[in-house]
């Protein structure tokens, strides 16, 4: 195998295992953890992509990976406040009970 | 031009300026105000001797003083002040024969708590009075004339608090109003046609010659002239003031007010200003004798008012049971005299009678008022009775005023000016009807005041007010005493040995004549007298009655005659009937009017308005709303639908993402060969 | 000219007063009424200052300020006084704060009172002094809301419905009024009073309102026509007025019968009769009939009526009646042969003297009904009373000068207006002055017979009990109205001076085409 199927290889494993913690957790905070491991997947097929194309410009891949991360960091700031709001709602960070919202 | 005239103000001025501290005085400020009152009327009286004086050197002159009150587009309205014999005269017979009832009246009004309020009043109308009598110009003798009518409507007035002194205080000042506009429209008539309200202006006035010629040649539809319009127009006003028939109803009301009021307005001055206005608006009332052709003079109506006037009040005078209007009565009946002999032509006779009446029926009311005040205000005459001995300076007095009135021969004055009258009448080249009106005016009033006379003095006192009645005070009896003097002194001044009072009003030299000239109708007259005299003594004095309650004599004799001219001649009735009924009808009808016709209108357009808006709503809320609200509700409804997707399970959202991604990655894959 | 704006203060400083109310909503009642009246009052100081440099003896406007205003509209912010807004405007300075006074006890919430009388008051001012449309016509609208309200909000059981009455009535009015304007405006070019009464003494107005058509000179007349009639009113438009006047509270139903019936008036003077001299002519014998069934039957009607504040208030329209009378005289003789200006002169120094005089002496009785009411408990009919002379001397004395000079008793200021006004009528249309002699009869019969019942008799009603004579307030009211009532009635030339020259300039354009 080549090291860019290895690398693919590697992250659909991390994606497949952070769909399985974001689909399978209650646990709010693990969802979460669920998709940064998918996000974290998609940054490494990036880096892969970039590293291992024919002709690499400098510095795409890792540009983009540094965006996502940062957004990561954001959306996991945003997702660590909403799951403290859930919690002082219903004194627990259960994601199934977190329904109110509902249409 | 007499400079002096331009203080002729100051004569209305003081009593109007005593009206002003009677007004402002407290209430218990007695004296206070009758003493300016007193003080001003003797004052006016002072300035009026002047005058008068100042009058009697030309008498032919009319001294003026012009001047004007605003300007009134190119021009201005002037008014002005006048003197002659005839103001002269008025002016010192109104404030002397106020200055006595002013003084009466602190007697007769002592006990009453609105003392000053009395003597402001009366002020007032003096002021008023006297400024009718200075008048130079139409208008503010107008003025003057609507005041007096004020100060009538408040002193009759005056004891309020009673129904019938209130009712008689409004029937007068509207039925007056009625006159009073006939001399507005007289007014407005002669200010628009000659330009000018002044009586003399230089040659300018309306009543000299060139502007009175321009009136009686002016002719309007029905060939009469402007002067007889105007004239009529301005004796309505004449007739409305001077109680004459058709609208002498007020004055027997009028008897509600304080007897020196009646006195003073209701016989000696301010009943008198209609024969006055006539006597001073003379030329222009006359203007009209030379046409032939005009279907009506001015001095033909006024003489048969006059005549019809005398007879009536004197007949109605004979039935009636209160003091105060038998005296009313006679007066309607002595101004209707005046009138007839303005409307024969002679004004100096009507102004002779005007002042001789004046003072003796000034003496008989204030006789009367001393009766009244002794008994009690006990006024009718079937309960008096036997007042000669404990009254006998009042019972004196009252005779002389008494005889006065009906012409007793040679000493009284109402003798003399009786006599002129009756004479100028007989000299009427038209008709001898007044004359015979005149004649039998004389009976009857000579029959009614022997009655009046015997019920009251004579027998015995028939109720325990007359019986406890002892004569008034001083303060009342001295002015009963001057009047009666003047009563009898003043024809002295008129007799036809000794015209001094003709020859001074007209201002020409009238020739004395023997004492006796005309002795046919003198000696009929005096038989006449001496006929009512012995008449009313045969019927009342030679068996007096007995009790309160007893029949009159002439009530037993002919009772149906003797109650008609009880009520009155049912006038006030058929006044009722007819005036009043249009009146009250004419008002309904503008209320109808009101409410539904042009109300109903408006209300019309409304319902019309309301209308239009509810077929306008209905189509609003029928057609377009229910279209708009049927889409509406169709979105809402699709809006519930997708919105139960939104079932907030995290998870589920989660799972629909990755079935859609594995949906797309597939898709991609599948498809992605081409 | 002096430098300061007086006429733009005389109108604003009122508003001031009113926007000065509105943003002190904490304000406590003593200090909203002391406030309210003091900037009441500056008209009449306002107005004593412009009479102090009046030039009497000229015809034109003075303390005219003109400023661009509306480009698109050719229409500026014009203000000018001539000797009839003056008048008016000083029949506006003595009555305003009367009505304030009458209106200091017996007034819930006197912050917001205050402010919607102060509106009212500006308002009235900017129509007397207003001399272009469209400010005008903004002013006279303006007066309605606040008066709406001043009748809705403190007025009696009926007044939602009087006063609801009153504005549709009157805007129905102005809807007309403000239709002819636009068509005078789209034929003309031009909204300045001025300039429009130019075009109308020549006609002009009329031929270029015919270029848009025959119909329009017509139509324009009727609109503006009904306008003012409406406001006057004139009968039969007059159904509006007694529940208005009898349901507003004291000081509103003296400042409507005072100063806002006289709006219509001057409307009439200032615009309708100067643009449409030739219409009026045409219009003028019916016209005639109008006002006399005004004058006469507005009297009868008054006799029937038991309310005192209805009876005064149809005397309003029998008083009005006769301004309106001997303006459509003057217009019927417009162009007669042989006509002298003399009666026209006195008709219509009449009309001027009968508008403020009778402002004087409705708002006294008014305020003497008032009267009656606050002692009586709210009750006003006449048969509620009897024997108040007794009970109140000094109140039936002053109530007693105010009702004289109503039915024109010569010595007091109703008199010269009226008899001007018959002088002037029957040198023109001498049958007029005849039959308006009925209401003459009808107004003193009226109120002898209010007088008798109210004043006269033994006390009864609400007289038998207490029943205190006027106070302070009352008299600080009434003793002004009842002194210039006495002053104008000895001395007149102190209000002839000021339109003298002015009425002998209309009364010899008469002859015009």
């Amino acid at each position: 195998m080549s090291p860019l199927q290895l690398c693919v290889a590697f992250s659909s494993v991390l994606f497949a295992v952070g769909l399985t913690g974001a689909l399978a957790r209650s646990n709010s905070i693990l969802v979460l953890l669920g998709i940064e491991l998918m996000l974290n997947a998609a940054n490494l097929n990036f880096i892969a992509f970039w590293r291992y194309s024919p002709a690499p410009s400098p510095a795409t891949g890792v540009i983009f990976v540094i965006f996502a991360i940062a957004v990561a960091a954001a959306e996991t700031a945003v997702g660590l406040a909403l799951v403290i709001s859930i919690y002082r709602h219903q004194r627990n960070i259960r994601l199934q009970e977190a329904t109110r919202l509902k249409g | 031009m007499e400079p002096r005239v331009a203080y002729l103000w100051l004569i209305p001025a003081l009593p109007l300026l005593a009206a002003g501290v009677g007004c402002v005085a407290p209430r218990n400020g007695r004296r206070l105000a009758a003493g300016a009152a007193i003080a001003a009327m003797l004052g006016a009286l002072v300035l009026s001797c002047f005058a008068l004086h100042l009058a009697l050197a030309d008498p032919s002159a009319h001294l003026v003083y012009n001047f004007r009150w605003f300007d009134l587009g190119n021009g201005a309205v002037r008014l002005g002040l006048l003197l002659d014999p005839l103001n002269g005269l008025m002016c010192v017979m109104v404030s002397l024969v106020g200055l006595l009832i002013f003084i009466f009246s602190l007697g007769y009004m002592d006990a009453d708590e609105n003392f000053t309020r009395f003597f402001c009043f009366l002020s007032l109308f003096a002021a008023a009075m006297l400024c009718v009598v200075v008048a130079n110009s139409l208008l503010l003798l107008f003025i003057g004339w609507e005041l007096v009518g004020l100060a009538s409507y408040l002193l009759i007035g005056f004891w309020f608090h009673r129904p019938a002194a209130a009712a008689a205080a409004k029937k007068a000042f509207i039925t007056t109003r009625i006159g009073d506009l006939g001399f507005l429209l007289g007014l407005v008539w002669l200010y628009d046609t000659t330009g000018s309200l002044l009586l003399y202006d230089g040659g300018n006035g309306v009543l000299e010659s060139h502007v009175l010629g321009d009136l009686a040649t002016q002719v309007l539809a029905g060939g009469l002239a402007a002067s007889t319009a105007i004239g009529l127009l301005i004796f309505c006003g004449a007739v409305g003031k001077s109680g004459q028939f058709p609208l002498h109803v007020w004055l027997p009301d009028a008897m509600e007010g304080p007897t020196p009021v009646s006195a003073l307005i209701h016989a000696a001055t301010m009943v008198a200003a209609g024969v006055f206005l006539m006597a001073r608006i003379f030329p222009l009332a006359a203007a009209d004798q030379g046409l032939a052709a005009a279907p009506v003079h001015v001095l033909t109506v006024v003489a048969g008012i006059g005549a019809v006037t005398a007879l009536m009040g004197a007949a109605i005078a004979v039935a009636q049971h209160d003091l105060k209007r038998i005296l009313a009565f006679s007066t309607v009946s002595q101004l209707g005299y005046m009138m007839l002999a303005l409307g024969v032509g002679s004004w100096v006779a009507a102004i002779f009678h005007l002042l001789t009446h004046a003072f003796f029926k000034a003496l008989l009311f204030l006789g009367a008022g001393s009766v009244i005040h002794a008994a009690h205000h006990e006024q009718d005459i079937r309960n008096l009775g036997g007042l000669r001995s404990p009254m006998r300076a009042t019972y004196a007095t009252f005779s002389v005023g008494m005889m006065a009135l009906t012409g007793v021969p040679f000493v009284f004055s109402g003798f003399w000016s009786k006599e002129a009258i009756l004479h100028a009448a007989s000299e009427w080249n038209v008709s001898h009807l007044p004359l015979y009106a005149g004649l039998a005016g004389v009976v009857l009033t000579a029959f009614y005041m022997t009655r009046l006379l015997c019920e009251v003095f004579w027998g015995a006192p028939r109720s325990p007010a007359a019986a406890h009645a002892h004569e008034s005070p001083a303060v009342m009896t001295v002015p009963l005493v001057v009047l009666a003097v003047g009563a009898v002194a003043l024809g002295f001044l008129g007799t036809p040995a000794w015209p001094w009072l003709q020859s001074q009003l007209t201002g020409e030299a009238v020739p004395a004549h023997s004492l006796l000239e005309g002795g046919g109708l003198m000696a009929l007259s005096i038989v006449l007298v001496a006929t009512g005299l012995g008449a009313g003594w045969a019927l009342y004095g030679r068996r007096l009655r007995a009790t309160a309650g007893a029949d009159d004599p002439l009530a037993a004799a002919a009772p149906r005659l003797f109650a008609f001219l009880g009520a009155r001649m049912k006038l006030d009735e058929l006044y009722a009937a007819t005036v009043g009924r249009l009146n009250t009808f004419a008002a309904a009808l503008a209320v109808i009017l009101d409410r539904w016709v042009w109300g109903g209108a408006v209300g019309f357009l409304a319902r019309f308005g309301e209308f239009t808006g509810s077929v306008n709503r209905g189509v609003d809320e029928g057609g377009l709303n229910a279209g708009f609200d049927s889409i509406s509700e169709r979105i809402r409804g699709a809006g519930r639908a997708y919105s139960r997707a939104q079932t907030g399970e995290t998870h589920g959202y989660l799972r629909a993402l990755a079935v859609a991604f594995v949906v797309l990655a597939l898709l991609a894959l599948l498809g992605g060969g081409q | 000219m002096s430098s300061v704006p007086l006429l733009s203060l005389i109108i604003f400083v009122p508003w001031a007063g009113a926007l000065l109310l509105a943003s002190l909503p904490r304000l406590g009642a003593p200090a909203s009424r002391v406030l309210a009246l003091a900037f009441s009052l500056s008209t009449l100081v306002l107005a004593l200052a412009a009479l102090g440099s009046f030039d009497c003896a000229s015809t034109g406007y003075q303390f005219v300020e003109r400023h661009g205003w509306i480009g698109a509209l050719n229409s500026d912010y014009h203000l000018g006084l001539d000797g009839l807004s003056l008048l008016l405007v000083l029949l506006t300075g003595l009555l305003a704060p009367a009505c304030m006074l009458a209106s200091w006890r017996n007034i819930p919430d006197p912050r917001f009172f205050g402010l919607l009388f102060l509106l009212l008051q500006g308002a009235a001012l900017g129509v007397f002094l207003a001399l272009d449309f469209f400010h005008w016509f903004i002013f006279w609208e303006l007066s309605l809301i606040p008066a709406y309200f001043l009748i809705k909000l403190w007025g009696g059981p009926r007044a939602a419905h009087a006063a609801y009455q009153f504005v549709i009535y009157t805007i129905g009015g102005s809807a007309f009024l403000l239709l002819g304007f636009v068509a005078i405006f789209a034929a003309t070019g031009t909204l300045d009073f001025v300039r429009l009464a130019s075009l109308g003494a020549n006609g002009a107005l009329g031929a270029k309102l015919a270029t848009l058509g025959s119909f329009w000179p017509h139509a324009v007349f009727l609109g503006v026509f009904l306008g003012f009639a409406v406001k006057v009113p004139l009968f039969p438009f007059h159904t509006w007025l007694p529940p208005a006047y009898a349901e507003a509270p004291t000081g509103v139903s003296m400042f409507l019968t005072g100063v806002m019936s006289k709006m219509g008036v001057y409307g009439f003077l200032r615009l309708l009769w100067p643009l449409f001299p030739g219409p009026l002519h045409a219009a003028s014998v019916p016209l005639v009939w109008l006002a006399l069934g005004g004058a006469v039957l507005g009297a009868f009607a008054a006799m029937r009526q038991t309310d005192l504040k209805r009876m005064i208030a149809y005397s309003s329209v029998n008083h009005v009646s006769y301004c309106l009378l001997a303006l459509f005289a003057v217009s019927s003789a417009t162009g007669r042969s042989g006509l002298t200006s003399e009666a026209a002169a006195a008709a219509l120094s009449g009309t001027l003297l009968q508008m403020f005089n009778h402002g004087l002496s409705a708002a006294a009785l008014f305020y003497c009904v008032g009267v009656l009411e606050t002692r009586a408990g709210g009750r006003r009919d006449l048969g509620g009373f009897g024997g108040v002379q007794t009970a109140a001397p000094v109140f039936a004395g002053l109530c007693g000068i105010a009702m004289f000079s109503s039915l024109g008793l010569p010595g007091l200021n109703g008199f010269v207006g009226e008899f001007l006004i018959f002088r002037g009528v029957w040198g023109l249309v001498p049958w007029a002055a005849a039959v308006a002699c009925l209401g003459l009869f009808a107004t003193a019969f009226f109120l002898i017979t209010f007088w008798q019942r109210v004043f006269h008799g033994p006390r009864a009603g609400a007289a038998s009990a207490e029943f205190a004579d006027l106070g302070r307030l009352d008299l600080a009211v009434l003793s002004p109205l009842i002194a210039l009532m006495v002053i104008l009635g000895v001395l007149p030339q102190l209000q002839t001076m000021l339109f003298n020259p002015l009425i002998t300039m209309w009364a010899n354009h008469l002859n015009l085409p």
